[in-house]
């Protein structure tokens, strides 16, 4: 290594360091994105897991910065050994060497993992969606396609989008009327971006951005926006707390996973890949989805399921019905393109 | 006396000795400071900026390549040798993390040559006997090894620095024939966001001073007692976590919040006033989070002003006002000064309150340095961000010491 990209990676995870951690036999360290969802997997992964291994697994919450775990690759100091990540981040951390290169598909049953969840480096941690929600209370009819998101003569009011091109360029097609089985397949043409960026035109006057997730529930019970585009996870959480008037329109909504990845150079790989098989299992997808609205990647999962979580969960047979899979590869090969056309057209 | 005439050389010496051992003593005193920058600050930062130009992935993962590509014309297809070669390079580079590099770097120039360089490993090694071969095997895997956009994009990389993420950071690019010229317009956006990052930390900065002056004055006018009591209630807020504050400000302005809900009561306003998600918001939280480093310097100087001048141009006949304007405000330069730059400075890298508090358009240029450091992992282009923004910084440092003729005094 260089002294130059060591420095660079002392400068990242000097702070880490400094909390205490150590190389040397460690207990095996799960890090996920806390909140809701770091406290259902408490439940449902993590105590069952010390239960059934009689190991210890210590809980980390982060936000998915992926320059903290490419730092500590690159420093040979990795102090985390199962990692939950987002697709973008799961193809290119993969590619570059980032994520251990497991063959998940000898450890783990694929016939009863959901399509999508077994890729090179990692393997599924849950199904969660970007959907249409809106606030009951201030519209008469029942929004039911992106379409209908679009229209603001029969919907008035502002709209929620999240400030990027990812999805909104998806939801744009759809409202234009493209299928949503064809939807990348026409975004990858120069005219089909021309075509969603034409259409987020006519929206644009009528858009609130969001930056974080926990805006959009925030936004929609404030009366800010009468819709918007909302992870799935957030608006359950704001009914559980008794916003009863949030609802989610499923047709058209972006399904997605986040990934387990093992970080290269894990001292307790073994150990991780145990967590992560039990993490998939059906028993642990089940009690996972029970806790929150997210969706198991085992099929048999799905299987366990009471009607009234399956009515919650992205991927259930009626929500899956009319949605739409991210498309991991198109994304990382023309992420950065379409963000940056996206930052521009959003400063005009 | 006499012995300073007598000897004067001697005198000379003497003091020389004691001077240079009150240096020595004195930097004896800063060293560990100096140092601990040095380490902590410094090299880290330089380190950081030079990754706007490092440019290592082509040179060092296609060696061969660029030598079979050095006497191309970079208009005909490239020659058989560079096929052969890009086949040996890509089958050395397969399954390291250098591959991965090389693809991101590439995708950078042309997008989609990310998929494109991971599909033509995966078939490494060819079976190729010769250059020609070579050709024909990686054209009928992907047309586009039959492309010259792509060929043009790893000659052009055949240095170890390059000027690409400073360039992409002004809406620059460099064409196939090597001419430096603009992006196309619906892809321009960083110049467009450099002035509104200047433009906001601007208008920040006046309104600032606007408010900050006549505060900072009022309460050097104030009994010791209640001045320290005024000046507490200045810096609690400023002890108070910003995300806090951020947050009151989203409770206070929101469409149903309590200031659209007090104006709708009293009957001033019918329908709610957009204060949210606007620039109007972002100005209204970064005022106040930064108001306190503006009264702050202000007040410090203002008591150093001795009332009396004002009171001399009055007893002199001077009009109330003129004597404030033209007798006291001189004074309190330095605190104009020096509240103005701090203020600016550090407004020029908000990010977090634009981000919760703006809209799309209303993002300052530290946001895009956070979103290549931390979603795209694109540390070049996070670096030359950086440079950039601190170079036009210390231009107008340099600016402001041209005109105001003096060093930064800092309260």
């Amino acid at each position: 290594m260089k002294p130059r990209s060591l420095l660079v990676a002392l400068a990242f995870t000097a702070p880490l360091a400094m909390l205490g951690q150590s190389a040397q036999a460690r207990d095996l360290t799960v890090v996920n994105f806390g909140g809701a969802n770091g406290d259902a997997q408490t439940v449902a992964f993590i105590k069952p897991f010390e239960a059934e291994s009689g190991k210890k697994v210590i809980p980390v919450a982060y936000n998915g910065e992926q320059a903290k775990v490419k730092a500590m690759v690159q420093a040979h100091n990795v102090v985390w050994d199962a990692v939950e990540v987002e697709t973008g981040d799961l193809g290119r951390g993969c590619d570059e060497g980032t994520y251990e290169n497991i063959d998940w598909t000898k450890i783990l049953d694929k016939n009863d993992m959901v399509p999508g969840a077994l890729k090179y480096c990692g393997v599924g941690t849950f199904v969660w969606s970007t959907v249409l929600a809106y606030n009951g209370d201030a519209l008469k009819t029942a929004p039911t396609s992106w379409a209908d998101f679009w229209n603001v003569k029969k919907f008035p009011g502002k709209r929620g989008l999240r400030k990027g091109a990812h999805y909104n360029l998806e939801f744009a097609l759809m409202a234009d009327g493209v299928a949503p089985q064809d939807v990348y397949k026409v975004l990858a043409t120069p005219e089909g971006v021309d075509r969603a960026f034409k259409k987020l035109d006519e929206l644009k006057p009528n858009i609130q951005w969001w930056e974080a997730g926990a805006q959009p529930p925030q936004m929609l019970a404030a009366g800010d926006v009468v819709m918007s585009s909302a992870y799935n996870g957030r608006i359950d959480a704001a009914q559980r707390e008794g916003r009863k008037n949030l609802k989610i329109s499923w047709p058209g909504s972006v399904y997605d996973f986040d990934y387990w990845v093992i970080p290269t150079g894990s001292a307790n790989k073994e150990q991780a890949i145990a967590f992560v098989k039990y993490a998939a299992s059906p028993k642990a997808q089940a009690a996972y989805s029970q806790n929150i609205a997210y969706g198991p990647v085992s099929k048999k999962a799905i299987g366990m399921l009471s009607p009234e979580v399956l009515a919650k969960v992205p991927n259930s047979p009626a929500n899956a019905k009319d949605a739409l899979f991210n498309n991991l590869e198109f994304w990382t090969d023309h992420g950065e393109e379409l963000e940056q056309r996206f930052t521009a057209w959003a400063a005009r | 006396m006499e012995t300073t005439i007598a000897n004067p050389d001697a005198i000379r010496r003497a003091m020389k000795t004691t001077q240079r051992r009150r240096t020595a003593r004195a930097l004896l005193l800063v060293g560990p400071l100096a140092i601990f920058l040095l380490v902590i600050f410094v090299i880290p930062i330089a380190s950081l900026l030079t990754r706007a130009i490092d440019n290592p992935e082509v040179i060092r993962t296609l060696p061969r390549t660029l030598q079979a590509l050095q006497n191309w014309d970079r208009h005909a297809l490239p020659p058989d040798a560079a096929y052969l070669a890009l086949g040996q390079d890509l089958a050395h580079a397969k399954n390291t993390s250098a591959a991965g590099e090389l693809a991101r770097r590439l995708n950078y120039e042309v997008p989609g040559y990310r998929s494109l360089i991971f599909k033509t490993m995966r078939h490494m090694p060819i079976q190729a006997a010769d250059g020609a071969a070579a050709r024909e095997d990686l054209v009928k895997l992907d047309p586009r090894w039959g492309d010259t956009r792509y060929w043009v994009a790893i000659a052009n990389n055949d240095k170890s620095w390059s000027p690409y993420y400073l360039l992409a950071s002004l809406d620059l690019q460099t064409n196939s024939d090597g001419h430096i010229v603009s992006v196309p317009p619906d892809t321009s956006a960083f110049r467009a966001i450099f002035s509104r990052t200047f433009t906001i930390s601007l208008v920040v900065t006046l309104v600032a001073l606007l408010l900050g002056y006549p505060l900072a004055y009022w309460i050097t006018r104030l009994t010791k007692r209640q001045a320290n009591l005024v000046l507490i209630c200045i810096l609690i807020p400023f002890w108070t976590s910003i995300l806090v504050r951020i947050a009151a400000w989203v409770v206070l302005l929101q469409r149903e919040g309590l200031i659209n809900d007090a104006l709708l009561h009293l009957g001033l306003i019918s329908q709610p006033l957009p204060l949210l998600f606007n620039r109007l918001g972002v100005y209204i939280a970064m005022v106040h989070i930064l108001l306190p480093f503006m009264v702050l310097p202000l007040y410090s100087v203002m008591q150093s002003v001795p009332p009396s001048y004002q009171r001399a141009a009055i007893s002199l006949g001077s009009h109330p006002f003129a004597a404030f304007w033209r007798v006291y405000v001189p004074q309190t330069y330095p605190g104009v000064a020096a509240g103005s730059l701090l203020v600016f400075i550090i407004a020029v890298g908000y990010y977090i309150t634009p981000a919760l508090l703006g809209g799309a358009g209303d993002q300052m240029i530290s946001y895009y340095v956070a979103y290549f450091t931390n979603q795209t992992i694109n540390w070049g282009m996070a670096s030359a961000l950086g440079l950039i923004l601190l170079a036009g910084t210390l231009l107008l440092y340099a600016l402001y010491r041209r005109i105001s003729g003096k060093e930064l005094a800092l309260g």
